[in-house]
């Protein structure tokens, strides 16, 4: 892949090693060479293995489990059932409500979707456990299910007032708009499929509880263990030092975790559960399937008088999921008339979950598919309609943004693909069998903010460590904290080691909604910031110190000596200096969090999302930025779509590491080609059962589907967003891809596909 | 997984003898039975790893000019050995679009012909299969079968065959070699596989205990190295298998046709051979013209079990496009996606 980057955002010059460079992973060895140890690979004295026995209806009740088979099977433990397992309480949601007083099985009953879990088999052996499995028969008394949002017993669902937006006469202004749109978007149920499935190592010493799972948030995870078992938060360790992919699917603890950490606690010994692929499909919730209806009044010139948005997603009989399809409806665009309305609909699902920006991302497909639309019944440039109805400030919050580079992503992005050189006539491009298209669509993510903690220690032989409960689950968080310590402290980022992954380091919220990097360079910036201070005090002060003599003000630490300002005094190590005084180390905890926060706000904090900051916030609105530019090659008479060429250009203010940043820009583009093209979780309508659960059937795009990809930063520092300047850069980059493939499809065949993924029966 | 004998023969005899006994499977590259294996799909009480038997891991020229693949040469293997690339290109491409790298370096010629179909309901044991289990019905008709068979399918049974390599070799004529205790049988590959009827879960003519040893292509077959393609229709680009599949080789003098094989993949329990298109196409024109009505006569009989009508129009349409690329001539080179047709451009270079 082609990488071009325009650095407006690095503010620093400091070489890779600082904020702003373009360090490699610092962790990357480890995992190519194998040396990185994930979750589930601890090796434990005792060890139990647990499987999970799964429905096979999508509603109704378990009449009977028949599990004399497996009780006797070689190996076997315990076959835990609803009636065997013992009882826990329910624990609050990620908000932190108080949750009903009422007590919690993760082993079901009541069926109310295919692949629930009714039954567990905890043997020596894994293979044992999965023999055991095979002979436990469950049966059921089955109702009919309601398999998905085109299911005639789905119903319109319950309106969700919260995700209401108006402002204008939307219905009027559209009534009475001379240019007038309107059409339905589709995208299907999606999945997370991380190359790491779910598991875990759950191990009890007493009435602490130590578990080993791969997780996007160590604290809310051990905050649910905690409140399922009643035991207190601090008895619980969570351990996730690598994770190997999550896309949001790995924030919550989940019920497969609660049976092996209840077979741990029943057994006493410590117990190993991971879900297979096939159960990676129902064991958590993927991408809800969505319905939105987008209609535009507009003016002959392209001017959009009004907006009139109506969504709907799917959620699961007795869960809640609200993705929130008009967030990017209301704010791409300048609209004096606005209406937005959502509703969900139950039906026999797992609950859906967060997966790459959720919300944003199938709302971007409805909007950004019918500016496209409106483009062509007006007969103007989709490029040039989306710059006429440039939003100059926040439309629904009528506040100013804090940075907004999208007019400088449109520029920088034409530019570079050749924009100007597009024939507007679809069907006008061609190459032999294939027919041509270019697209272009926009996307945006709104800049998610709480607070984060970190300790940081200068050691005695100089280097310098970082700890914080904060994960790594492939985006870098290991490389650009090495950088912030190493720039503000004033060392080699080889001289910094990161640790994460540990619940009983310095504190962090969730690994989600693209925050981290923001929350945690800021925290480490904190503590490295009062380590510093610490080190140049003792140096000036301590008697001991060579520079005591200097009666300096100040002191300068670079590349792990200290020297004095005007160079004219001593020029020693970090490790002398700590040496002359007597300490073998400096420590300092940062944290992001106000001054006189009470320790039940960092509880708060760090263990739910109730505290975070809202995005219009204050004076502005925070969002990152980009557009996408597509180019298509479509074979006529197959209808294969291929994706040859993509320029994307992003607003996601100051990099903290561009080489980092610039990856998950990549990674979230292509998840967007899949998206497009190939990704869909198809169902038996009459069972409600995933056919496609494997990752054979379920396709996600291979090298060879994806072309030479280029990558512009276009971002500025913004210092409302973040300490360091950044904004978010991990879902932006996947909002926007759907309906810049889709557009530039239209464009290639002059056909509107508008529900995803664009399969080639949809086109022949 | 249950547990199973693993016994590793050192003769084709000893393996006879040890697959002998009732529920034993043979064990090759292992890419396919293994995943059966460990999803309960298969249970077989007792492996024969044949692995170990050096015999069948060559490929021979033989004196009348045909070819012998020995059943356990690895589909890289025989994909770039230049002279077989070279020779057979419809079949190299045929491999070298099929499944991963990693999977054509662990899989064997034998084992491609007996790999199992993908339909989604044989993999999953709560769902019906009178493949999987005889009289449990079949959970795909009325269920999601989008890409299942349109020809040779039956009320028993809607699954297609996922081969590649079976696609061009049966077009070429190749025949089986099968070991047993009868000792040594010849079966053309077109008679192998059997269609569904009510017996589904008799995939091939094999026995019990019989065993693949070989794969002969007669002399005729690299007659069409200069006119031979495969192209396979898919949903991604590598590393899936086919919506539908051609295989085509022409013999061509003086504009006209002197020799014609076609096959289909991923349209029936079996690779397809499309006699009645050869027999329109001898003698023919060249064309484009007698490719569509080739492409109109090799789906005569084609009909949708259920949500899958789409594929018999895109088959005819690979029909004419794959025979359209055979006409224009085998390429110089492998082309950098095989059997793709983002690659089988006229006059575009294949390795660029």
């Amino acid at each position: 892949m082609t990488v071009r980057s325009i650095r407006h955002g690095d503010a620093s010059d400091g070489g890779a090693d600082a904020v702003g460079g373009r360090l490699s992973r610092v962790d990357g060895p480890a995992k190519i060479t194998g040396a990185a140890k994930y979750a589930v690979e601890q090796q434990l004295e005792g060890l139990a293995h647990a499987v999970l026995v799964e429905s096979t209806i999508a509603s109704g009740k378990v009449r009977a489990i028949a599990s004399k088979a497996a009780e006797a099977a070689p190996g076997v433990l315990k076959v835990l059932t609803p009636d065997t397992i013992i009882s826990l309480r329910t624990a609050s949601d990620w908000f932190g409500t108080p949750p009903p007083d009422k007590p919690y099985c993760p082993l079901a009953r009541d069926i109310t979707f295919s692949g629930q879990h009714v039954a567990a088999v905890v043997a020596e052996t894994f293979e044992q456990a999965v023999a055991a499995a095979a002979l436990v028969k469950v049966s059921y008394d089955e109702t009919p299910a309601i398999v998905d949002l085109s299911d005639g017993k789905a119903g319109d669902g319950i309106p969700v007032d919260a995700m209401t937006k108006e402002w204008g006469d939307a219905q009027a202004a559209f009534a009475s708009a001379p240019v007038r749109i309107c059409a339905a978007y589709n995208t299907p149920r999606e999945y997370q499929a991380p190359m790491e499935p779910h598991g875990l190592i759950a191990r009890w010493e007493g009435d602490h509880l130590t578990v080993w799972e791969p997780s996007q948030w160590l604290d809310g995870m051990a905050r649910t263990y905690a409140e399922w078992f009643g035991v207190p938060f601090e008895n619980v360790r969570l351990v996730s030092p690598y994770i190997g992919g999550g896309f949001g699917s790995k924030a919550l603890a989940l019920g497969h975790g609660a049976v092996a950490a209840c077979a741990a606690k029943m057994l006493g010994r410590p117990v190993r559960l991971v879900m297979t692929r096939p159960q990676t499909f129902t064991g958590y919730g993927g991408r809800a399937a969505t319905r939105q209806t987008v209609t535009i009044g507009a003016d002959h010139d392209g001017m959009i008088q009004s907006i009139v948005h109506r969504g709907v997603n799917e959620t699961s009989i007795d869960g809640m999921w609200v993705e929130p399809l008009g967030s990017v409806t209301s704010i791409m665009y300048a609209t004096p008339n606005f209406s937005s309305k959502q509703n969900v609909v139950r039906v026999n699902s797992v609950v859906p979950g967060a997966m790459r920006a959720p919300g944003e991302n199938p709302s971007a497909f409805g909007i950004e598919s019918a500016i496209d639309e409106l483009s062509y019944e007006v007969g103007i440039d989709p490029l040039e309609i989306r710059l006429r109805n440039y939003a100059e400030q926040d439309p629904e919050a009528k506040k100013a943004w804090s940075t907004r580079q999208l007019r400088e992503a449109f520029a920088a992005g034409a530019e570079r693909f050749g924009w100007a050189r597009r024939t507007p006539e679809p069907r006008s491009m061609r190459d032999g069998n294939q027919l041509i298209g270019w697209g272009v669509a926009a996307g945006t993510y709104p800049v998610r903010r709480a607070y984060g903690e970190a300790i940081v220690r200068i050691l005695a032989d100089g280097s310098v460590e970082v700890e914080s409960s904060s994960i790594d689950m492939g985006q870098g968080t290991y490389t650009i904290l090495a950088q912030t310590a190493a720039e503000t402290v004033g060392v080699s980022a080889d001289d910094v080691v990161v640790k994460l992954g540990d619940s009983r380091f310095p504190r962090a919220g969730v690994t989600g909604g693209s925050r981290l990097a923001g929350v945690m360079t800021g925290a480490v910036h904190k503590a490295a910031t009062a380590a510093l201070d610490q080190l140049v005090g003792l140096a000036i002060s301590d008697p001991r110190s060579p520079f005591h003599a200097l009666q300096a003000n100040t002191l300068v630490v670079a590349n792990g000596r200290i020297t004095a300002p005007r160079g004219d005094g001593p020029d020693v190590s970090i490790s002398e200096l700590l040496e002359s005084v007597g300490r073998d180390r400096i420590e300092a905890v940062g944290d992001t969090m106000p001054a006189n926060s009470s320790a039940e706000d960092r509880y708060k904090n760090y263990t739910t999302i109730a505290m975070a900051l809202p995005h219009t916030e204050g004076d502005y609105s925070r969002h990152s930025w980009c557009a996408h530019f597509v180019e298509v090659r479509v074979d006529e008479d197959f209808g294969t779509v291929r994706v040859s060429r993509v320029v994307s250009a992003l607003d996601s203010g100051r990099l903290y590491n561009p080489k980092l940043a610039e990856s998950q820009w990549k990674g979230g583009i292509i998840m967007g080609i899949g998206q497009a093209l190939l990704e869909e979780g198809i169902m038996d309508r009459r069972h409600g059962r995933i056919v496609n659960n494997n990752l054979a059937d379920y396709l996600v795009p291979t090298n060879a589907d994806i072309p030479d990809i280029e990558v512009i930063s276009v971002g500025i520092p913004d210092l409302h967003s973040s300490v360091l300047g950044g904004k978010g850069v991990g879902e932006l980059a996947i909002v926007g891809m759907a309906p810049a493939i889709a557009n530039a499809v239209f464009h290639a065949t002059g056909k509107r596909v508008r529900d995803l993924p664009i399969t080639l029966e949809k086109l022949i | 997984m249950r547990d199973f004998d693993y016994v590793r023969p050192a003769t084709i005899s000893e393996a006879l003898v040890a697959a002998a006994e009732p529920g034993s499977a043979y064990l090759a590259g292992g890419t396919n039975l293994l995943d059966l294996m460990k999803g309960g799909v298969t249970s077989p009480e007792r492996i024969v790893d044949i692995t170990r038997l050096p015999e069948l891991n060559r490929i021979e020229t033989l004196d009348d000019g045909g070819l012998r693949i020995g059943a356990l040469v690895r589909n890289a293997d025989l994909a770039h050995d230049p002279a077989f690339a070279k020779a057979y290109p419809a079949v190299a491409e045929a491999l070298l679009s099929g499944a991963s790298a990693q999977l054509r370096n662990a899989a064997t010629a034998g084992g491609n012909l007996l790999q199992r179909t993908r339909c989604s309901y044989f993999y999953d044991t709560a769902s019906a299969c009178n493949r999987r289990e005889p009289g449990s019905g079949c959970s795909a008709l009325g269920g999601e079968n989008r890409l299942h068979a349109i020809l040779g399918w039956s009320d028993a049974c809607i699954a297609t065959h996922p081969s590649d390599f079976c696609v061009p070799l049966v077009a070429l004529d190749a025949v089986v070699e099968i070991e047993g205790k009868q000792g040594r049988r010849h079966v053309t590959l077109e008679e192998f596989h059997r269609l569904p009827g009510d017996t589904p879960q008799r995939e091939t003519v094999l026995e019990p205990g019989e065993l693949i040893v070989a794969i002969r292509l007669p002399a005729e077959a690299a007659s069409f190295a200069a006119h031979a393609r495969y192209l396979k229709m898919r949903e991604r680009t590598s590393y899936a298998f086919a919506v539908v599949s051609a295989a085509a080789a022409l013999t061509v003098r003086d504009g006209k046709i002197r020799a014609a094989r076609l096959a289909l993949g991923g349209v029936a329990a079996k690779p397809w051979r499309a006699r009645a298109a050869e027999a329109v196409l001898l003698g023919a024109d060249a064309d484009e013209a007698a490719f569509v009505r080739a492409a109109d006569a090799a789906l005569a009989d084609a009909s949708p079990p259920g949500d899958n009508a789409f594929k018999i129009e895109l088959a005819r349409r690979i029909v004419v496009r794959t025979l359209m690329s055979a006409l224009a001539g085998t390429p110089a080179l492998m082309p950098a996606l095989p059997a793709s047709p983002f690659s089988s451009l006229p006059g575009v270079r294949h390795d660029a």
